[in-house]
């Protein structure tokens, strides 16, 4: 059995506690905002947050993720827009956005830690993040912004 | 070539539009399909003589429904389309509200590849548009009892200036169904400097919802009842399951059971390729379950099939005479009598490229009482019809396809044999099925971009210049996944930048040596375009090199003067389009030239060891392309790329915003092949499985940023999605020599050889 936090919402689970997070997540909870890339933590597309830390959930076994809170990308913009969505948003980011979720989930903890991002920052904490669309002048511009803005 | 008509009063609404609106249907054939037959008589519209199709609805609260008939994976063009159909029609995009549609050939072609779609349907968004408007305006100016002359339109609204008079298009819909669409010739189109959104453009309708979570692609689709499955596919190409052992399968805990799937019937075409399938409660048990299984393979012809050795064979191949394409004058000739030291030869190599888009490929079908219904990230939602109908025999009509959001495409979303899969297997269990494909699936079973191996010859005069040139390309076909006999180019492949080879010069052979494929072959992003760019357009920069000119300088005086290259008795495609609406003007890629040059400032920048620029041209999809790129090397050989600066003539531009886009993409796009793509075999099996050995580029290895400037143009407009790639991969490996002295010639960087 395991138990943890989902978007402020307790669940348990009694299934195989191997299972990743991410399908967890996407098959079980229905959250299919998460997405699936590669499932070997390669690509980032999967990017939620535990207690408040990016992690790839396509290789963190509900076992691992037991007792601590999971915030998804649904949750980040429940209640209004987060800066950083907006950002994404002013400046276009996305094409195919199946990788932004996951790019956005990342961005988030990277202002967190590093609140004015240097490009060698966003480069450091963002190279795990792969978009096949070939977005990231924009997720840069972006992350840039966000940091403005809150500034 | 199109006709509309009102079909409202036919009853013929298909869920797009509710109780009281106003629907107009335009039929439409594709110049491109112009010889396809019509359809056979099983629906309302296709009593009439062409393919009739919805793409406007006005409900009378006045909100607009316009049609995405095309499919949605990055490029915009969900949005783009409709918003022609909105301008034409004087609407307000705020009351606009998009629907997807379903696979019918009723809307002519949805086939989203070959960066057509704007080219293709752009005049006919407008009648569209021009139609609802025309008969918006009828209605008002008879409620109003005024001629029609009186009347304008402004967003969403009627108005007659005389008396001030204004109607809302909600408050006209039931009225204007009444009238009859008007024929083409009545139609009155805006002049472009009316257009409020064409050419000034909007972002994705789907914005929003991209940045949230809430978009709704392929790997997220579920309906009730549904079991996902994993497959696995035979490892070499053509092969089969002689033999397999579930027990274990079945032990995993939400595994429900396994199911074999046939192997294809040569020719693949868009078949499963067969294998054994694992049913499950979620997708990660049916993986599990998967691992579990023992399965023993008849490998087949292809089992021999080594990367390494095909090269080998690819190059020898190219350096023998074969296929003639195109001449001018005689280049043979004038070869054999050029004296030794001014004749240059090079051997330039791309490898299979796998597409790899970030969501892998998913499918879910059920089958029930005779039918099927899909949700897929589908390029091609007619394609799935067709093979999914030909797969469980049921007629196509029966073969419902919904289009959700593409996780990217590039093409490998055309091909449905993932969405074939599903449907059989919904059919042989009885249930939903969702096929997931794993990142590894993805990798090892792709339709790759075709390996490709180039040969070079030329001969120069004191200047540098050639006075002859052979070029002899030689790759699988695509055309291979639909005849196993074929080896040679077909046309429309060589003329993706191989027949059209643009100088102007005096002696031309131009050739196409035969190749087997031993994988599937397909269409990738900007296509054979990828190897012919690259080869062309680097033995270029090889020539302007040994010449000691400058490249551009040297660049310019091969392309010559502004002429219209003459393909007669040329076998010249031209991208399906007419060579008098689009001919091949070489003063347009001049022109891009120019400009790339220009914004630059490439007259000012001086490549020294470390730090490179280098510049390529190329026109595909019928859009002239420019690309400077500027590199730094380190010691280390590591490379990055400060800048690139593109220069796009694609005639007019419906929406520049994402066009910058689709060209700062084809950048990053173009980094992943020079640096890292790469798909090799052994023993028939495909030796790359997920992003550690099939690299993408990531945001510190891609450009850092590139500058794209879009010549303003009434010429018609032509493609944006693919023409950026080519000219980039060359333009980056020019840059590379510059800063290094080292000559790409064979993909990628990571096995040249040359760095590390």
């Amino acid at each position: 059995m395991v138990k943890l936090n989902v978007n402020g919402v307790d669940h348990t689970f009694d299934g195989d506690p191997s299972m990743p997070l991410l399908w967890y997540l996407r098959d079980i909870l229905g959250l299919t905002g998460t997405k699936f890339g590669c499932g070997m933590a390669l690509c980032g597309a999967c990017t939620v947050h535990k207690n408040g830390e990016a992690i790839r959930s396509c290789v963190t076994p509900l076992s691992a993720a037991a007792g601590s809170k999971i915030r998804t990308i649904e949750d980040i913009g429940a209640n209004g827009l987060h800066p950083v969505q907006k950002a994404w948003i002013e400046v276009n980011a996305p094409q195919c956005g199946y990788c932004q979720s996951g790019q956005i989930m990342q961005a988030i903890a990277l202002l967190k830690s590093k609140p004015h991002p240097t490009d060698q920052d966003i480069d450091d904490g963002m190279a795990g993040n792969i978009c096949r669309c070939g977005t990231y002048q924009r997720i840069r511009a972006a992350i840039k912004l966000a940091a403005e803005k809150s500034a | 070539m199109s006709q509309i008509e009102n079909v409202s009063r036919r009853g013929f609404l298909r869920g797009v539009v509710g109780a009281g609106a106003f629907v107009l249907a335009v039929r439409y054939v594709p110049p491109i399909f112009a010889d396809e037959p019509a359809p056979d008589g099983q629906t309302e519209a296709d009593r009439a003589p062409f393919h009739p199709n919805l793409f406007v609805g006005i409900e009378t609260d006045g909100t607009v429904h316009i049609v995405a008939h095309r499919s949605e994976m990055g490029t915009a063009i969900r949005t783009t389309l409709p918003l022609v159909v909105a301008d034409e029609l004087d609407a307000d995009w705020n009351r606009v509200k998009i629907d997807q549609a379903i696979g019918d050939k009723r809307y002519g072609d949805q086939n989203t590849d070959g960066s057509h779609s704007i080219r293709s349907f752009f005049d006919t968004m407008r009648e569209c548009g021009a139609s609802a408007r025309w008969m918006l305006v009828q209605a008002a100016a008879q409620k109003w009892n005024v001629p029609t002359t009186e009347c304008s339109t402004e967003p969403h609204t009627v108005v007659h200036a005389k008396s001030g008079r204004k109607l809302g298009y909600g408050e006209l819909a039931s009225a204007a169904a009444k009238f009859d669409v008007p024929k083409k010739d009545q139609l009155t189109f805006k002049k472009p400097a009316d257009w409020r959104y064409i050419g000034k453009g909007k972002t994705s309708y789907d914005l929003e919802n991209l940045c949230t979570g809430k978009a709704i692609y392929g790997m997220d689709a579920k309906i009730d009842g549904m079991i996902y499955a994993s497959i696995e596919h035979p490892p070499v190409y053509g092969g089969k399951v002689k033999s397999y052992d579930e027990q274990e399968a079945l032990k995993v805990s939400g595994v429900h059971q396994t199911m074999l799937i046939d192997p294809f019937k040569p020719p693949a075409a868009f078949q499963p390729l067969g294998g054994v399938a694992v049913l499950a409660d979620n997708s990660w048990a049916a993986f599990q379950g998967r691992k579990k299984l023992k399965i023993t393979w008849e490998n087949g012809a292809n089992e021999t099939y080594d990367s390494t050795e095909y090269k080998k064979e690819l190059q020898e191949t190219a350096r023998k005479p074969s296929k003639v394409i195109r001449t001018v004058g005689d280049a043979n000739a004038a070869l054999a009598t050029a004296s030794g030291a001014n004749v240059i030869e090079a051997e330039y190599y791309v490898p299979l490229l796998a597409h790899a888009p970030m969501e892998p490929l998913v499918a879910l079908a059920e089958y029930k009482d005779g039918k099927a219904t899909i949700w897929a990230p589908t390029q091609n939602p007619q394609a799935v019809q067709a093979i999914v109908s030909t797969e469980l025999g049921i007629p196509k009509e029966n073969v419902i396809c919904n289009v959700t959001l593409l996780g990217g495409g590039f093409g490998r979303k055309s091909k449905p044999d993932y969405v074939a899969e599903a449907a059989v297997l919904s059919k042989k269990v009885g249930r939903p099925v969702k096929v997931v494909w794993t990142r590894e699936d993805d990798i090892k079973f792709d339709y790759y971009n075709a390996v490709a191996g180039m040969y070079f010859k030329a001969a120069v005069d004191a200047k540098g210049k050639p006075t002859a040139w052979l070029q002899r390309s030689v790759f699988p076909p695509i055309t291979s996944i639909f005849d196993v006999n074929a080896v040679y180019g077909d046309p429309p492949h060589l003329a993706q930048g191989w027949t059209d080879m643009p100088y102007d010069l005096p002696n031309l052979s131009i050739e196409n040596g035969p190749a087997k494929a031993h994988v599937r072959i397909g269409w990738l992003r900007s296509v054979a375009n990828i190897y012919h760019g690259f080869g062309i357009q680097c033995f270029t920069d090889e020539l302007a090199h040994r010449a000691r000119r400058d490249p551009l300088e040297y660049l310019l005086d091969l392309i010559g003067p502004a002429r219209t290259i003459d393909f007669k008795n040329v076998e010249y495609p031209n991208y399906g389009a007419s060579l008098d609406t689009y001919p091949w003007e070489t003063g347009r890629l001049r022109h891009v030239t120019e400009l790339v040059a220009e914004k630059s400032g490439w007259a000012k920048k001086k490549s020294a060891k470390g730090h490179g620029f280098g510049i390529a041209t190329h026109r595909s999809f019928l859009t002239y392309v420019a690309t400077v790129v500027e590199v730094e090397v380190n010691d280390q050989g590591e490379i990055r790329i400060p800048r690139v600066d593109t220069a796009v003539d694609a005639g007019l531009i419906a929406n520049p915003e994402i066009t910058r886009a689709q060209f700062e993409g084809a950048a990053v796009f173009g980094t992943s092949i020079v640096r890292t793509g790469e798909i090799t075999a052994k023993n028939g099996v495909i030796q790359q499985s997920n992003f550690n050995d099939y690299p993408v580029a990531r945001i510190n290895e891609a450009p850092q940023r590139t500058n794209v400037y879009i010549v303003e143009s009434s010429a018609p407009p032509a493609g944006v999605g693919e023409p950026g790639v080519p000219p980039f991969v060359a333009a980056f490996c020019n840059a590379i020599y510059a800063a290094t002295g080292k000559r790409v010639r064979n993909l990628p960087l990571s096995s040249s050889g040359l760095f590390g």
